[in-house]
Protein backbone atom coordinates (compact mmCIF):
# COMPACT_ATOMS: atom_id res chain seq x y z
CA UNK A 1 0.00 0.00 0.00
CA UNK A 2 2.99 2.81 1.41
CA UNK A 3 4.51 2.04 -2.34
CA UNK A 4 1.93 3.11 -4.27
CA UNK A 5 1.99 6.23 -5.00
CA UNK A 6 -0.54 9.41 -4.79
CA UNK A 7 -0.42 11.50 -7.91
CA UNK A 8 -2.33 14.25 -8.27
CA UNK A 9 -3.89 15.67 -11.42
CA UNK A 10 -3.98 19.75 -11.89
CA UNK A 11 -7.68 20.20 -11.94
CA UNK A 12 -8.41 24.21 -12.61
CA UNK A 13 -9.57 23.24 -16.22
CA UNK A 14 -8.87 20.87 -19.00
CA UNK A 15 -9.18 16.72 -19.21
CA UNK A 16 -8.46 15.87 -16.21
CA UNK A 17 -11.19 13.26 -15.86
CA UNK A 18 -8.93 11.63 -18.64
CA UNK A 19 -5.63 11.64 -16.90
CA UNK A 20 -7.31 10.37 -13.55
CA UNK A 21 -8.18 7.16 -15.30
CA UNK A 22 -4.80 6.55 -17.24
CA UNK A 23 -3.13 6.96 -13.61
CA UNK A 24 -5.36 4.62 -12.39
CA UNK A 25 -4.64 1.80 -14.40
CA UNK A 26 -0.90 2.65 -14.09
CA UNK A 27 -1.61 1.33 -10.27
CA UNK A 28 -1.34 4.86 -8.80
CA UNK A 29 -3.68 6.72 -6.53
CA UNK A 30 -5.02 9.37 -8.13
CA UNK A 31 -6.87 12.69 -7.42
CA UNK A 32 -7.99 16.34 -8.94
CA UNK A 33 -6.05 19.04 -7.07
CA UNK A 34 -6.83 22.68 -7.28
CA UNK A 35 -5.76 24.17 -3.71
CA UNK A 36 -2.16 24.27 -2.37
CA UNK A 37 -3.67 22.07 0.40
CA UNK A 38 -3.99 19.52 -1.46
CA UNK A 39 -0.89 20.00 -3.57
CA UNK A 40 1.17 19.29 -0.67
CA UNK A 41 0.01 15.77 -0.27
CA UNK A 42 0.81 14.33 -3.75
CA UNK A 43 3.75 12.53 -4.18
CA UNK A 44 4.03 13.99 -8.12
CA UNK A 45 1.23 15.92 -10.04
CA UNK A 46 0.52 15.57 -13.89
CA UNK A 47 -0.52 18.92 -15.62
CA UNK A 48 -3.33 18.35 -18.20
CA UNK A 49 -4.39 19.07 -21.58
CA UNK A 50 -6.34 21.89 -21.62
CA UNK A 51 -5.94 25.79 -22.47
CA UNK A 52 -2.77 26.94 -21.14
CA UNK A 53 -3.72 31.08 -20.97
CA UNK A 54 -6.96 30.00 -19.16
CA UNK A 55 -5.29 27.57 -16.45
CA UNK A 56 -1.64 29.52 -15.76
CA UNK A 57 -4.67 32.65 -14.92
CA UNK A 58 -6.72 30.15 -12.89
CA UNK A 59 -3.35 29.01 -11.35
CA UNK A 60 -1.97 32.51 -10.48
CA UNK A 61 -5.78 33.99 -9.21
CA UNK A 62 -6.11 31.18 -6.76
CA UNK A 63 -2.82 30.87 -5.30
CA UNK A 64 -1.09 28.24 -7.14
CA UNK A 65 1.54 29.30 -9.32
CA UNK A 66 4.17 29.89 -6.80
CA UNK A 67 3.47 26.26 -4.52
CA UNK A 68 3.68 24.53 -7.48
CA UNK A 69 7.18 26.47 -8.27
CA UNK A 70 8.23 25.38 -5.14
CA UNK A 71 7.53 22.01 -5.66
CA UNK A 72 8.36 21.35 -8.56
CA UNK A 73 12.36 23.05 -7.74
CA UNK A 74 12.09 20.65 -5.19
CA UNK A 75 11.92 17.54 -7.20
CA UNK A 76 8.23 16.93 -7.31
CA UNK A 77 7.96 14.51 -9.89
CA UNK A 78 5.66 16.40 -12.69
CA UNK A 79 4.16 15.39 -15.96
CA UNK A 80 2.09 17.85 -18.56
CA UNK A 81 0.66 17.08 -21.75
CA UNK A 82 -0.20 19.95 -24.48
CA UNK A 83 -0.83 23.24 -22.59
CA UNK A 84 0.82 21.17 -19.57
CA UNK A 85 3.81 21.05 -21.52
CA UNK A 86 3.72 24.72 -22.29
CA UNK A 87 3.59 25.43 -18.54
CA UNK A 88 6.22 23.63 -17.77
CA UNK A 89 8.77 25.32 -20.18
CA UNK A 90 11.07 27.97 -18.51
CA UNK A 91 10.10 29.74 -22.06
CA UNK A 92 6.93 30.43 -24.43
CA UNK A 93 8.11 31.92 -27.55
CA UNK A 94 5.07 34.01 -28.41
CA UNK A 95 2.97 34.29 -24.75
CA UNK A 96 0.02 36.43 -24.84
CA UNK A 97 0.76 39.50 -22.27
CA UNK A 98 1.37 38.30 -19.21
CA UNK A 99 1.10 34.36 -19.56
CA UNK A 100 3.03 33.33 -17.03
CA UNK A 101 3.98 29.82 -16.54
CA UNK A 102 5.82 27.27 -13.42
CA UNK A 103 8.90 26.17 -15.23
CA UNK A 104 10.74 23.16 -14.41
CA UNK A 105 12.32 21.90 -17.89
CA UNK A 106 14.82 24.65 -19.94
CA UNK A 107 13.14 24.20 -23.29
CA UNK A 108 11.45 27.05 -25.39
CA UNK A 109 7.99 25.83 -26.43
CA UNK A 110 5.88 27.61 -29.42
CA UNK A 111 2.67 27.61 -28.65
CA UNK A 112 -0.27 25.77 -31.47
CA UNK A 113 3.00 25.20 -33.62
CA UNK A 114 1.17 22.74 -35.53
CA UNK A 115 -1.82 24.90 -36.60
CA UNK A 116 -5.43 25.31 -35.82
CA UNK A 117 -7.97 22.41 -34.83
CA UNK A 118 -7.61 21.27 -38.73
CA UNK A 119 -4.79 20.75 -38.85
CA UNK A 120 -5.07 18.39 -35.68
CA UNK A 121 -3.58 14.70 -35.74
CA UNK A 122 -2.82 11.37 -35.25
CA UNK A 123 0.31 9.38 -35.88
CA UNK A 124 2.20 6.45 -34.30
CA UNK A 125 5.01 8.26 -32.54
CA UNK A 126 8.21 6.41 -31.26
CA UNK A 127 9.37 7.63 -27.31
CA UNK A 128 12.84 6.57 -25.70
CA UNK A 129 12.20 4.78 -22.51
CA UNK A 130 8.66 3.75 -23.63
CA UNK A 131 9.21 -0.32 -24.65
CA UNK A 132 6.54 -2.19 -27.22
CA UNK A 133 6.56 0.05 -30.30
CA UNK A 134 5.66 3.50 -30.88
CA UNK A 135 2.77 5.29 -28.51
CA UNK A 136 -0.87 6.52 -29.91
CA UNK A 137 0.14 10.17 -30.04
CA UNK A 138 -2.76 12.49 -30.14
CA UNK A 139 -2.35 16.10 -31.51
CA UNK A 140 -4.71 19.08 -30.82
CA UNK A 141 -3.83 22.12 -31.52
CA UNK A 142 -0.45 21.12 -30.00
CA UNK A 143 2.82 22.98 -29.15
CA UNK A 144 6.10 21.61 -29.90
CA UNK A 145 9.38 22.34 -28.59
CA UNK A 146 11.51 24.96 -30.45
CA UNK A 147 14.75 24.23 -28.31
CA UNK A 148 16.28 22.73 -25.08
CA UNK A 149 19.18 23.30 -22.84
CA UNK A 150 21.94 21.02 -22.38
CA UNK A 151 20.30 18.89 -19.38
CA UNK A 152 17.15 18.38 -20.98
CA UNK A 153 16.79 14.97 -23.33
CA UNK A 154 14.65 15.17 -26.33
CA UNK A 155 12.83 11.74 -26.13
CA UNK A 156 10.85 11.98 -29.20
CA UNK A 157 10.12 14.03 -32.41
CA UNK A 158 7.42 14.11 -35.14
CA UNK A 159 8.26 15.53 -39.04
CA UNK A 160 11.53 17.12 -37.72
CA UNK A 161 9.74 18.65 -34.48
CA UNK A 162 10.97 17.48 -31.32
CA UNK A 163 7.22 16.20 -29.49
CA UNK A 164 7.91 14.66 -25.68
CA UNK A 165 11.04 15.91 -23.10
CA UNK A 166 12.76 15.14 -19.99
CA UNK A 167 14.51 16.33 -17.90
CA UNK A 168 15.20 14.83 -14.43
CA UNK A 169 12.08 14.45 -12.66
CA UNK A 170 9.40 16.27 -15.13
CA UNK A 171 8.43 14.70 -18.08
CA UNK A 172 6.53 16.50 -21.24
CA UNK A 173 4.32 15.62 -24.34
CA UNK A 174 3.11 17.82 -27.05
CA UNK A 175 0.48 15.18 -27.55
CA UNK A 176 -2.22 13.63 -25.32
CA UNK A 177 -1.68 9.38 -24.15
CA UNK A 178 -4.47 10.15 -21.66
CA UNK A 179 -7.13 10.39 -24.67
CA UNK A 180 -6.26 6.87 -25.66
CA UNK A 181 -6.34 3.40 -24.12
CA UNK A 182 -2.42 3.34 -24.56
CA UNK A 183 -1.54 3.97 -20.91
CA UNK A 184 2.46 3.50 -21.57
CA UNK A 185 3.94 6.97 -21.01
CA UNK A 186 1.66 7.42 -17.79
CA UNK A 187 2.76 4.08 -16.73
CA UNK A 188 6.40 5.41 -17.46
CA UNK A 189 5.47 8.56 -15.18
CA UNK A 190 4.26 6.57 -12.72
CA UNK A 191 7.63 4.84 -12.49
CA UNK A 192 9.45 8.18 -12.13
CA UNK A 193 7.16 8.78 -9.37
CA UNK A 194 7.96 5.72 -7.32
CA UNK A 195 11.96 6.31 -7.72
CA UNK A 196 11.76 9.16 -5.87
CA UNK A 197 8.87 8.28 -3.47
CA UNK B 1 -14.58 9.92 -22.41
CA UNK B 2 -15.10 6.19 -24.30
CA UNK B 3 -11.31 5.21 -25.87
CA UNK B 4 -12.01 5.58 -29.81
CA UNK B 5 -10.09 2.24 -31.70
CA UNK B 6 -7.55 4.16 -33.80
CA UNK B 7 -7.97 5.44 -37.64
CA UNK B 8 -6.62 2.28 -39.30
CA UNK B 9 -3.70 4.34 -41.18
CA UNK B 10 -0.21 3.34 -42.71
CA UNK B 11 2.30 3.10 -40.09
CA UNK B 12 3.38 6.66 -39.07
CA UNK B 13 1.09 8.56 -41.52
CA UNK B 14 -0.84 11.67 -39.86
CA UNK B 15 -4.56 11.45 -39.73
CA UNK B 16 -6.64 14.65 -39.52
CA UNK B 17 -10.54 15.10 -38.74
CA UNK B 18 -10.52 11.98 -36.69
CA UNK B 19 -12.97 10.99 -33.91
CA UNK B 20 -10.57 11.18 -30.85
CA UNK B 21 -9.00 14.51 -32.62
CA UNK B 22 -12.65 15.79 -32.80
CA UNK B 23 -13.67 14.83 -29.71
CA UNK B 24 -10.49 14.96 -27.84
CA UNK B 25 -10.65 18.71 -28.80
CA UNK B 26 -13.77 19.45 -26.61
CA UNK B 27 -12.28 17.49 -23.96
CA UNK B 28 -9.56 20.44 -23.48
CA UNK B 29 -12.45 23.04 -22.94
CA UNK B 30 -14.34 21.13 -19.90
CA UNK B 31 -14.33 23.18 -16.89
CA UNK B 32 -13.70 25.97 -19.11
CA UNK B 33 -16.44 28.89 -20.07
CA UNK B 34 -16.98 29.50 -23.88
CA UNK B 35 -18.20 33.22 -24.27
CA UNK B 36 -20.23 34.68 -27.84
CA UNK B 37 -18.63 38.03 -28.71
CA UNK B 38 -19.09 39.96 -31.26
CA UNK B 39 -15.87 41.79 -32.50
CA UNK B 40 -12.26 41.46 -31.94
CA UNK B 41 -12.10 43.77 -28.85
CA UNK B 42 -14.90 41.81 -27.28
CA UNK B 43 -12.97 38.89 -28.20
CA UNK B 44 -9.54 39.73 -26.47
CA UNK B 45 -11.61 41.16 -22.88
CA UNK B 46 -13.20 37.71 -23.11
CA UNK B 47 -9.46 35.77 -23.22
CA UNK B 48 -8.67 37.93 -20.28
CA UNK B 49 -11.07 36.88 -18.41
CA UNK B 50 -10.00 33.35 -18.54
CA UNK B 51 -12.16 31.83 -21.35
CA UNK B 52 -11.27 29.01 -22.66
CA UNK B 53 -12.98 29.41 -26.50
CA UNK B 54 -14.94 32.46 -27.99
CA UNK B 55 -18.10 32.21 -30.03
CA UNK B 56 -17.59 34.34 -32.82
CA UNK B 57 -21.34 36.36 -34.23
CA UNK B 58 -22.59 39.02 -35.90
CA UNK B 59 -25.13 39.26 -32.75
CA UNK B 60 -25.47 38.43 -29.47
CA UNK B 61 -28.89 35.99 -29.27
CA UNK B 62 -30.94 39.13 -27.01
CA UNK B 63 -30.02 41.02 -29.91
CA UNK B 64 -31.26 38.74 -32.44
CA UNK B 65 -34.08 38.25 -30.17
CA UNK B 66 -35.07 42.03 -30.63
CA UNK B 67 -34.47 42.65 -33.92
CA UNK B 68 -35.93 39.86 -35.32
CA UNK B 69 -35.78 38.90 -39.27
CA UNK B 70 -33.78 35.60 -40.49
CA UNK B 71 -30.50 34.93 -38.54
CA UNK B 72 -27.31 33.84 -39.91
CA UNK B 73 -23.86 33.24 -40.01
CA UNK B 74 -21.46 35.47 -39.69
CA UNK B 75 -19.82 38.12 -41.71
CA UNK B 76 -16.41 36.28 -42.47
CA UNK B 77 -14.12 39.36 -42.17
CA UNK B 78 -15.58 39.34 -38.90
CA UNK B 79 -14.68 35.90 -37.91
CA UNK B 80 -11.49 35.93 -39.29
CA UNK B 81 -10.89 39.70 -37.15
CA UNK B 82 -11.15 37.60 -34.38
CA UNK B 83 -9.14 34.36 -34.86
CA UNK B 84 -6.54 37.16 -35.58
CA UNK B 85 -7.01 38.59 -31.90
CA UNK B 86 -7.25 35.70 -29.47
CA UNK B 87 -4.85 32.38 -28.93
CA UNK B 88 -8.48 30.65 -27.92
CA UNK B 89 -10.18 28.40 -30.40
CA UNK B 90 -12.65 30.34 -32.27
CA UNK B 91 -16.24 28.49 -32.81
CA UNK B 92 -18.85 29.69 -34.98
CA UNK B 93 -22.35 29.08 -35.76
CA UNK B 94 -24.07 27.82 -39.09
CA UNK B 95 -27.74 27.50 -39.48
CA UNK B 96 -29.22 24.14 -38.97
CA UNK B 97 -28.74 22.14 -42.05
CA UNK B 98 -26.81 24.76 -43.77
CA UNK B 99 -23.56 22.83 -44.67
CA UNK B 100 -22.72 25.34 -47.35
CA UNK B 101 -22.07 27.70 -44.42
CA UNK B 102 -20.44 25.11 -42.69
CA UNK B 103 -17.91 24.54 -45.06
CA UNK B 104 -17.18 28.42 -44.85
CA UNK B 105 -16.90 28.14 -41.70
CA UNK B 106 -14.19 24.97 -42.23
CA UNK B 107 -12.34 27.19 -45.11
CA UNK B 108 -11.68 30.15 -42.37
CA UNK B 109 -10.07 27.82 -40.07
CA UNK B 110 -12.70 28.21 -37.05
CA UNK B 111 -12.16 25.30 -34.30
CA UNK B 112 -15.12 24.22 -33.67
CA UNK B 113 -18.95 24.46 -35.63
CA UNK B 114 -21.93 24.95 -33.83
CA UNK B 115 -25.18 24.21 -35.70
CA UNK B 116 -27.15 26.44 -33.83
CA UNK B 117 -31.02 26.97 -33.45
CA UNK B 118 -30.24 30.35 -32.18
CA UNK B 119 -29.56 30.78 -35.96
CA UNK B 120 -32.97 30.53 -38.80
CA UNK B 121 -32.70 26.78 -39.43
CA UNK B 122 -32.29 26.18 -43.29
CA UNK B 123 -33.48 23.03 -43.35
CA UNK B 124 -36.63 21.70 -41.61
CA UNK B 125 -36.02 17.98 -41.44
CA UNK B 126 -32.61 17.21 -41.99
CA UNK B 127 -28.94 18.94 -39.91
CA UNK B 128 -26.09 18.58 -41.51
CA UNK B 129 -23.79 15.62 -41.95
CA UNK B 130 -20.87 16.27 -39.13
CA UNK B 131 -18.77 13.38 -40.89
CA UNK B 132 -18.13 15.15 -43.98
CA UNK B 133 -16.05 17.63 -42.43
CA UNK B 134 -12.87 17.85 -40.38
CA UNK B 135 -13.49 20.67 -38.17
CA UNK B 136 -15.61 19.51 -35.20
CA UNK B 137 -19.38 20.34 -34.33
CA UNK B 138 -21.16 21.16 -31.27
CA UNK B 139 -24.77 20.48 -31.10
CA UNK B 140 -27.54 21.75 -29.32
CA UNK B 141 -30.24 18.98 -27.39
CA UNK B 142 -32.86 19.23 -25.40
CA UNK B 143 -32.61 15.51 -24.44
CA UNK B 144 -30.78 12.08 -24.60
CA UNK B 145 -32.33 11.04 -27.97
CA UNK B 146 -31.65 14.72 -29.38
CA UNK B 147 -28.12 14.43 -28.30
CA UNK B 148 -27.45 10.70 -29.41
CA UNK B 149 -29.04 11.62 -32.98
CA UNK B 150 -26.70 14.41 -33.21
CA UNK B 151 -23.50 12.58 -32.18
CA UNK B 152 -25.00 9.88 -34.81
CA UNK B 153 -24.72 12.34 -37.44
CA UNK B 154 -20.88 13.06 -36.45
CA UNK B 155 -21.32 15.89 -33.51
CA UNK B 156 -18.05 15.92 -31.21
CA UNK B 157 -19.14 18.14 -28.48
CA UNK B 158 -23.38 18.54 -26.91
CA UNK B 159 -24.83 21.32 -24.89
CA UNK B 160 -27.89 22.34 -23.84
CA UNK B 161 -29.78 23.97 -25.71
CA UNK B 162 -31.32 26.53 -22.76
CA UNK B 163 -33.07 29.52 -23.88
CA UNK B 164 -30.82 31.52 -25.36
CA UNK B 165 -30.49 35.40 -25.08
CA UNK B 166 -33.19 35.25 -22.08
CA UNK B 167 -30.82 35.56 -19.06
CA UNK B 168 -33.16 33.27 -17.46
CA UNK B 169 -31.29 29.37 -16.70
CA UNK B 170 -34.77 27.51 -16.44
CA UNK B 171 -34.98 26.05 -19.70
CA UNK B 172 -31.04 24.92 -19.44
CA UNK B 173 -31.82 23.06 -16.10
CA UNK B 174 -34.14 21.36 -17.84
CA UNK B 175 -32.49 20.11 -20.58
CA UNK B 176 -29.73 18.57 -18.21
CA UNK B 177 -31.94 16.97 -15.83
CA UNK B 178 -33.66 15.09 -18.86
CA UNK B 179 -30.23 14.13 -20.12
CA UNK B 180 -28.80 13.43 -16.80
CA UNK B 181 -31.95 11.19 -15.84
CA UNK B 182 -32.60 9.42 -19.11
CA UNK B 183 -28.65 8.29 -19.07
CA UNK B 184 -29.50 7.49 -15.18
CA UNK B 185 -32.65 5.67 -16.57
CA UNK B 186 -30.69 3.66 -19.05
CA UNK B 187 -27.88 2.11 -16.50
CA UNK B 188 -30.47 0.27 -14.83
CA UNK B 189 -32.12 -1.43 -17.93
CA UNK B 190 -30.67 -5.05 -19.35
CA UNK B 191 -29.98 -5.79 -23.10
CA UNK B 192 -33.67 -6.56 -23.52
CA UNK B 193 -34.44 -3.52 -22.78
CA UNK B 194 -31.60 -1.35 -24.34
CA UNK B 195 -33.93 -2.35 -27.83
CA UNK B 196 -36.69 -0.92 -27.00
CA UNK B 197 -35.33 2.12 -25.59
CA UNK B 198 -33.58 2.81 -28.42
CA UNK B 199 -36.77 2.78 -30.42
CA UNK B 200 -38.16 5.17 -27.53
CA UNK B 201 -35.03 7.13 -28.00
CA UNK B 202 -35.52 7.27 -31.81
CA UNK B 203 -30.96 6.41 -31.87
CA UNK B 204 -29.21 4.18 -33.16
CA UNK B 205 -28.48 1.05 -30.40
CA UNK B 206 -25.05 1.12 -30.43
CA UNK B 207 -25.17 4.75 -29.42
CA UNK B 208 -27.90 3.59 -26.49
CA UNK B 209 -25.80 1.11 -25.64
CA UNK B 210 -22.23 2.80 -25.21
CA UNK B 211 -24.49 5.40 -22.94
CA UNK B 212 -25.49 2.75 -20.88
CA UNK B 213 -22.49 1.38 -20.56
CA UNK B 214 -20.44 4.45 -19.85
CA UNK B 215 -22.63 6.09 -18.19
CA UNK B 216 -22.23 9.35 -19.90
CA UNK B 217 -22.45 10.68 -23.24
CA UNK B 218 -19.82 9.63 -25.30
CA UNK B 219 -18.85 13.22 -26.24
CA UNK B 220 -18.27 16.50 -23.94
CA UNK B 221 -21.42 17.85 -22.08
CA UNK B 222 -21.63 21.31 -21.77
CA UNK B 223 -24.83 24.00 -20.83
CA UNK B 224 -25.41 27.26 -22.84
CA UNK B 225 -28.35 29.20 -22.97
CA UNK B 226 -29.84 31.37 -19.80
CA UNK B 227 -26.23 31.56 -17.86
CA UNK B 228 -26.30 35.44 -16.80
CA UNK B 229 -24.14 35.08 -13.31
CA UNK B 230 -21.49 33.22 -11.55
CA UNK B 231 -24.09 31.11 -9.76
CA UNK B 232 -25.87 30.31 -13.06
CA UNK B 233 -22.59 28.69 -13.66
CA UNK B 234 -21.92 26.64 -10.85
CA UNK B 235 -25.30 25.55 -10.69
CA UNK B 236 -24.99 24.40 -14.57
CA UNK B 237 -21.45 22.57 -13.21
CA UNK B 238 -23.60 20.67 -10.01
CA UNK B 239 -25.86 19.63 -12.38
CA UNK B 240 -23.03 17.73 -14.42
CA UNK B 241 -22.14 20.42 -17.19
CA UNK B 242 -18.44 20.07 -18.06
CA UNK B 243 -18.25 23.40 -18.84
CA UNK B 244 -20.48 26.28 -19.96
CA UNK B 245 -21.11 28.77 -22.32
CA UNK B 246 -21.81 31.83 -21.88
CA UNK B 247 -23.75 33.98 -24.40
CA UNK B 248 -25.60 37.04 -24.06
CA UNK B 249 -24.99 37.38 -20.20
CA UNK B 250 -21.65 38.74 -20.22
CA UNK B 251 -21.73 41.33 -23.06
CA UNK B 252 -25.61 42.57 -22.23
CA UNK B 253 -24.48 43.48 -18.11
CA UNK B 254 -22.94 46.30 -17.11
CA UNK B 255 -19.31 45.76 -16.47
CA UNK B 256 -18.63 42.37 -18.61
CA UNK B 257 -14.64 42.23 -18.19
CA UNK B 258 -15.62 41.77 -14.58
CA UNK B 259 -18.45 39.60 -14.97
CA UNK B 260 -16.58 37.41 -17.58
CA UNK B 261 -13.66 36.77 -14.96
CA UNK B 262 -16.33 35.74 -12.70
CA UNK B 263 -18.17 33.09 -13.93
CA UNK B 264 -14.73 31.79 -14.97
CA UNK B 265 -13.65 31.18 -11.68
CA UNK B 266 -17.28 30.26 -10.33
CA UNK B 267 -17.19 27.59 -13.21
CA UNK B 268 -13.77 26.24 -12.06
CA UNK B 269 -14.75 26.51 -7.95
CA UNK B 270 -18.57 25.42 -8.74
CA UNK B 271 -18.86 23.14 -5.95
CA UNK B 272 -17.30 26.00 -3.46
CA UNK B 273 -19.89 28.34 -2.24
CA UNK B 274 -17.20 30.65 -1.02
CA UNK B 275 -15.42 31.45 -3.99
CA UNK B 276 -19.04 32.05 -5.95
CA UNK B 277 -20.00 34.28 -3.22
CA UNK B 278 -16.33 36.25 -3.78
CA UNK B 279 -16.83 36.28 -7.27
CA UNK B 280 -21.12 37.64 -7.49
CA UNK B 281 -19.37 41.02 -5.17
CA UNK B 282 -20.39 44.02 -6.50
CA UNK B 283 -20.61 42.94 -10.77
CA UNK B 284 -22.92 45.50 -11.03
CA UNK B 285 -26.09 45.50 -13.40
CA UNK B 286 -26.99 42.00 -14.54
CA UNK B 287 -28.74 41.36 -17.89
CA UNK B 288 -32.58 42.08 -17.93
CA UNK B 289 -33.40 38.59 -18.85
CA UNK B 290 -36.56 37.21 -19.81
CA UNK B 291 -39.52 35.47 -18.24
CA UNK B 292 -39.99 32.44 -20.22
CA UNK B 293 -43.03 31.31 -19.94
CA UNK B 294 -44.04 34.61 -21.04
CA UNK B 295 -42.18 34.01 -24.20
CA UNK B 296 -45.03 32.95 -27.17
CA UNK B 297 -43.82 29.08 -28.65
CA UNK B 298 -42.76 30.64 -32.06
CA UNK B 299 -39.73 32.62 -30.58
CA UNK B 300 -38.30 29.74 -28.46
CA UNK B 301 -35.45 28.48 -29.93
CA UNK B 302 -35.16 25.41 -28.31
CA UNK B 303 -38.04 23.99 -30.37
CA UNK B 304 -35.63 24.63 -33.66
CA UNK B 305 -34.10 21.32 -34.71
CA UNK B 306 -35.31 17.59 -33.70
Amino acid sequence: MSDTPLIGVLALQGDVREHLIALASADALARPVRRPEELAEVDGLVIPGGESTTMSKLAALFGMLEPLRARVRTGMPVYGTCAGMILLAEKILDPRSGQETVGGIDMIVRRNAFGRQNESFEAAIDVVGVDGGPVEGVFIRAPWVESVGADTEVIAEHDGHIVAVRQENALATSFHPELTGDHRMHALFVDMVRAVK
Amino acid sequence: MSTLPSTPQSAGSPATGTARVKRGMAEQLKGGVIMDVVDAEQAKIAEDAGAVAVMALERVPADIRKDGGVARMSDPNMIEEIIGAVSIPVMAKSRIGHFVEAQVLQSLGVDYIDESEVLTPADEVNHSDKFAFTTPFVCGATNLGEALRRIAEGAAMIRSKGEAGTGNVVEAVRHLRQIKNEIARLRGFDNNELYAAAKDLRAPYELVKEVAELGKLPVVLFSAGGVATPADAALMRQLGAEGVFVGSGIFKSGDPAKRAAAIVKATTFYDDPKVIADASRNLGEAMVGINCDTLPESERYANRGW
